[in-house]
């Protein structure tokens, strides 16, 4: 008869926090966010947000199928790689942009790499950079906001940041929007992606992770604040040219950024230090491609930048082992 | 009093509560005593012994073999019924001796008493060698050999581990509530043997009965008491130095390098009746506990108890066991049946059903760098064990493997549940094996 | 039009100057013959021949420090090659293959504990020796499919390592992993073996395993010269095992297996690919 005892190494208890989850819970920080994404930007929103989810899973399991991998789907990651990408989309975009997406980001994001835990990049802004640059009409038709009972019809509009950028070019000026109504942009009322709308949203999302420690406040705090004190230099050096720091921080993608992207574990540094210098690269670079880049948003491809440096960071900011300062040699 | 710790580790639920208050109880006799002669690490000891002899309790039935070996004894009177391979907690049949006791638990009467006050630090240390004094902490490290650090090290500090981090555990925790005499007496022992005063005993603000006590009754003999933080693996030798004394100890080197001697408080106590009494180290005290097990107590067994017995002492097995573990829960071994004796290293049994502990297969790292975070000593835990899965020995050498205490920090946070502490062991015996070789 | 011309035009001039200046200056001096040993090794760098890769075997046989024969993975033919490029004789070593001595996978023999942990066999067997019951038996954890360089070592889905002997090469990479000795290495012409490494007495082995070798003698009995029992353990003799086969259908325990006819049952190699070339026979 075979024994029921178990053997192994120790220890013999676990925190009972796993990969699905930390998974589960990202997804439930992502709730208030998704939800007022669907608020202002009613059924389009959903459908983004349902295509890109049920596109990923479906792909994670297509592809561990064909690759004879254990099937990853039950993991969560899969979902909240589509989540993500839907909150990067516009509300506009075609279904086959979302399908397209979620394929990009499974399949080449993170599958090609070896499943989760082996991609250096983030895949839903894989996802995101390769449509923006692919079908750059698309990805960049934004609707105002028409909140849910408005009655409004959706009409396109432009984001806060694009308009400043064409602002800028052609006059070397900033628009009125630029120093006004800050109000609207906390609460997400202004044209963008789904998930770039509401700041508040956000932040509560990325301040349930912080108290669940499920991300340490490292990422988050140095990348917001280089955008804060690198875009404060400029705002003091000329107002009339660059916005200020507060705009910078409620519109476009940054607190998603920051709290969401820039926090995936697998793409971004695992120390601490490391964690720092990645943010602060993050938010360098935003401030620099807002700015003076081509594109008025500069978040994603920050992220991705500093991604492809992780595996460099991580080996500068090796802690210093217990009791190596001391030994003679 | 400000609590000290060191940088790292973690905060596993102490499930402490089910002992914590219980006075220690004795555990009776069983029908035998399996005494194997492996219970320290170093060369187990030679078996002086054969079948049919009588032994009295306190007797040699093996001497120590080499420098880091020490005797071992009989742990009650009665006859010896066997000298042959028997389950060990190492997990596999080992040369024991097995003793049926006579009832009379009759000391041997060749033990002498000694007054530490008449004796010089050497013969103080002949007697802590003879009375096969270990460290009772779970490492079970020889005693004499802490005790002899060559001239070129100077000792200054002498620390008491009364920490007990392990969750569950609370042996020590009640030793040193009711046997603080011992304790105090064996600490002034050691003071003499390595010949310094400093002496502290570091403590866990989990007991604050404890740190009462002992600070209460400490103070007469100039011997400090420190107070630490509530946190895994504070009572790990190289934790609590660094808290304690704020140095560390050198990678690779011991606690004597850094002008420092840890011993248990159960060592302590047991040095004490090894120089007082002339008694050698045959009983210890033990917690058995764990949701596997009817009535959780502290017991004081003699070295040799079969578990069963002690889990019989206890009420029973509550619902089926679905791993039996040796010492905590953290660092514990697990054990193959109930028929393994308890040794001197033996600070508790646990006992799990069933559904109390994980078997969820490992996924793959997410690189979340918990694992990191919690290192004691600041290895990258992940890192060393990917080169463990894939056998590149060299990598994981220059990686600091040979570094790593097995605490179990970075498998107990690991959301991939990947056997990290497991890897690192198993590629340490790889560097040992090629430093061997070379 | 010109100037591009003649920018282009130049620029590959001085660089083909450039390249061939520098490939006469530091032109390393190497053994030709080196050059085309290695050319002619299969370039696995799997060890077999006592250097840590290929090009250090040819570098040694093209010195004269090392045989021609010694690497097994590439068989006759590379020893051949390598003894008409340096114009000497050589004979081929016999051909080899590794042979995992065991059938009690999950379904068949019991296990003492349940493992939790690396997988790892040898991790494995730091845990009270491995939770197989069998001190010999297979683990079936994979350390020697993950140690094979030629991807020849199958695990079942039952947890037993079967080798694939078309792919093995004999470089005994699996034989140095295994904790528990299991694998042994045979000449490849021998293709019956007796699939079992316990060494405990029979009434043991029956307790722990349905496909254990009981040491009862009676393959002996029908073909005295192919077998030997040692501590209850029969073993072929492989240098008079012509007849080995016909103690198969005798074997109370089903124990002993012939290659010739397929591979053991739960492996996906399946029976017909298994003639395996070259059987005794041929």
């Amino acid at each position: 008869m075979d024994n029921q005892l178990y053997l192994s190494s120790s220890p013999h208890i676990h925190s009972g926090e796993t990969t699905d989850k930390v998974m589960r819970l990202v997804i439930y920080a992502l709730l208030p966010a998704t939800l007022v994404s669907i608020y202002f930007f009613g059924l389009p929103a959903l459908g983004v947000l349902l295509i890109c989810t049920l596109g990923c899973v479906a792909f994670e399991a297509l592809s561990c199928n064909l690759m004879k991998r254990e099937q990853t789907i039950a993991d969560g990651s899969a979902a909240l790689t589509g989540i993500l990408l839907a909150l990067n989309l516009p509300p506009s975009s075609p279904w086959w942009i979302s399908l397209l997406g979620a394929a990009i980001a499974i399949l080449i994001g993170k599958q090609v790499y070896g499943g989760l835990g082996y991609n250096p990049f983030n895949p839903a802004l894989v996802a995101r950079v390769v449509l923006l640059i692919s079908f750059p009409v698309q990805m960049t038709t934004w609707t105002a906001p028409a909140p849910l009972g408005s009655g409004v019809d959706a009409v396109t509009a432009a984001t806060p940041l694009g308009e400043i950028k064409t602002a800028v070019m052609l006059t070397g000026k900033l628009p009125e929007l630029a120093t006004s109504g800050f109000g609207d942009y906390f609460l997400g009322n202004m044209a963008g992606s789904l998930g770039e709308v509401s700041a508040l949203a956000l932040l509560l999302g990325g301040l349930f992770l912080l108290y669940k420690k499920i991300i340490s406040w490292h990422t988050p705090l140095s990348f917001i604040g280089t955008v804060i004190v690198v875009s404060g230099i400029f705002w003091l050096v000329d107002p009339a040219k660059y916005p200020n720091p507060l705009f910078h921080l409620i519109t476009g993608g940054l607190i998603l950024g920051a709290f969401f992207m820039a926090t995936d574990m697998v793409s971004s540094p695992v120390t601490y230090k490391g964690m720092l210098i990645f943010g602060f690269g993050c938010g360098l670079l935003t401030v620099l491609i807002r700015l003076f880049g081509g594109y008025p948003e500069g978040v994603s491809f920050a992220i991705l930048l500093m991604n492809a440096a992780t595996p460099l960071i991580d080996r500068y900011c090796r802690p210093k082992i217990y009791g190596q300062v001391e030994q003679k040699a | 009093m400000s609590l000290k710790t060191f940088a790292g580790g973690l905060h596993p639920p102490d499930s402490k509560s089910a002992t914590a208050h219980k006075p220690i109880e004795a555990c009776p006799l069983p029908e035998e005593l399996i005494i194997p002669a492996a219970q320290h690490i170093g060369a187990p000891a030679d078996i002086c012994v054969a079948v049919g002899d009588q032994v009295k309790k306190g007797q040699v039935i093996a001497t120590a073999k080499g420098f880091v070996s020490v005797p071992i004894h009989a742990s009650t009177s009665g006859e010896v019924i066997a000298v042959e391979p028997r389950p060990h907690p190492l997990g596999r049949p080992l040369p024991a001796v097995v003793i049926k006791p006579d009832g009379e638990d009759a000391w041997d009467e060749a033990l002498e008493q000694h007054d530490p006050a008449q004796l010089v630090g050497e013969e103080l240390k002949q007697l802590v060698l003879a009375a096969g004094i270990v460290g009772m902490g779970g490492a079970t490290f020889p005693a004499h050999v802490k005790l002899s650090p060559p001239e070129e090290k100077p000792i200054d500090t002498l620390i008491l581990n009364g920490v007990e981090c392990e969750p569950f555990l609370t042996a020590d925790h009640r030793l040193m509530l009711e046997e603080s005499t011992r304790v105090i007496d064996g600490i002034n022992i050691l003071r003499k043997i390595l010949g310094i005063e400093r002496a502290v005993i570091g403590i866990e603000a989990n007991k604050p009965d404890a740190i009462e006590k002992m600070t209460a009754e400490c103070a007469p003999h100039n011997i400090e008491v420190q107070a630490l933080e509530v946190k895994y693996p504070q009572g790990a030798e190289k934790q609590l130095i660094d808290a304690v004394t704020g140095r560390q100890v050198p990678s690779g080197g011991l606690p004597m390098d850094c002008g420092v001697v840890v011993q248990n408080v159960g060592t302590a106590a047991a040095i004490s009746d090894a120089v007082r009494l002339g008694r050698p180290l045959v009983e210890r005290v033990a917690t058995v506990t764990g949701p596997g097990i009817k009535e959780p107590k502290n017991l004081k067994i003699v070295i040799g108890t079969p578990l069963s017995h002690m889990v019989e002492f206890c009420g029973g097995l509550e619902g089926e066991p679905g791993k039996i573990i040796m010492g905590g829960p953290m660092m514990g071994q697990t054990q193959l049946s109930l028929e393994v004796p308890a040794i001197r290293g033996t600070s508790g049994l646990l006992l799990f059903r069933k559904g109390d502990f994980s078997t969820r297969p490992a996924g793959p790292c997410i690189r979340c760098g918990r694992c990191i975070s919690v290192c004691p000593i600041h290895l990258q835990p992940t890192t060393i064990a990917t080169y463990a899965r894939l056998n590149l020995v060299d990598e994981a050498e220059s990686n600091n493997a040979l570094d790593c205490i097995e605490c179990g920090c970075c498998t107990y946070i690991c959301p991939a549940t990947l056997p990290l502490v497991q890897s690192i062991r198993h590629i340490k015996g790889g560097i040992m094996a090629k430093r061997r070789k070379s | 039009m010109l100037t591009a011309i003649l920018c282009l035009g130049g620029i590959g001039l001085i660089a083909a100057a450039t390249l061939g200046v520098a490939a006469k200056k530091f032109a390393v001096e190497v053994d030709p013959r080196e050059a085309a040993v290695l050319e002619a090794l299969p370039g696995a760098n799997c060890g077999a021949c006592g250097e840590p890769g290929c090009s250090g075997y040819a570098k040694g046989v093209a010195d004269g420090r090392l045989a021609p024969n010694l690497c097994t993975p590439g068989g006759s033919a590379t020893i051949e090659a390598i003894a008409a490029i340096l114009g000497i004789e050589a004979v081929a070593a016999e051909p080899r293959v590794a042979v995992v001595l065991c059938q009690g996978d999950n379904e068949k023999a019991t296990e003492k504990y349940r493992y939790l942990g690396m997988a790892d066999c040898n991790a494995a067997q730091k845990l009270a020796d491995g939770p197989k019951t069998c001190p010999g038996g297979c683990l079936g954890l994979g350390s020697c499919a993950a140690a094979c360089p030629f991807d020849a070592i199958e695990m079942t889905a039952s947890g037993l390592a079967v080798i694939n002997r078309d792919k093995c090469t004999g470089c005994e990479k699996c034989v140095s992993v295994c904790p528990r000795q299991v694998i042994v290495m045979a000449p490849k012409a021998s293709t019956t073996h007796v699939l079992c490494n316990s060494r405990d007495k029979g009434a043991q082995v029956r307790k722990y395993c349905q496909v254990g070798c009981i040491g009862c003698n009676i393959c002996k009995k029908t073909v005295p010269e192919a077998y030997q029992i040692e501590s209850f353990l029969a073993r072929v003799e492989y240098e008079q095992d012509e007849n080995a086969a016909a103690a198969i259908e005798k074997c109370p325990m089903k124990c002993i297996h012939d290659f010739s006819t397929g591979y053991p049952e739960g492996s996906r190699l399946g029976s017909k690919k298994a003639a395996s070339g070259e059987n005794a026979a041929a």
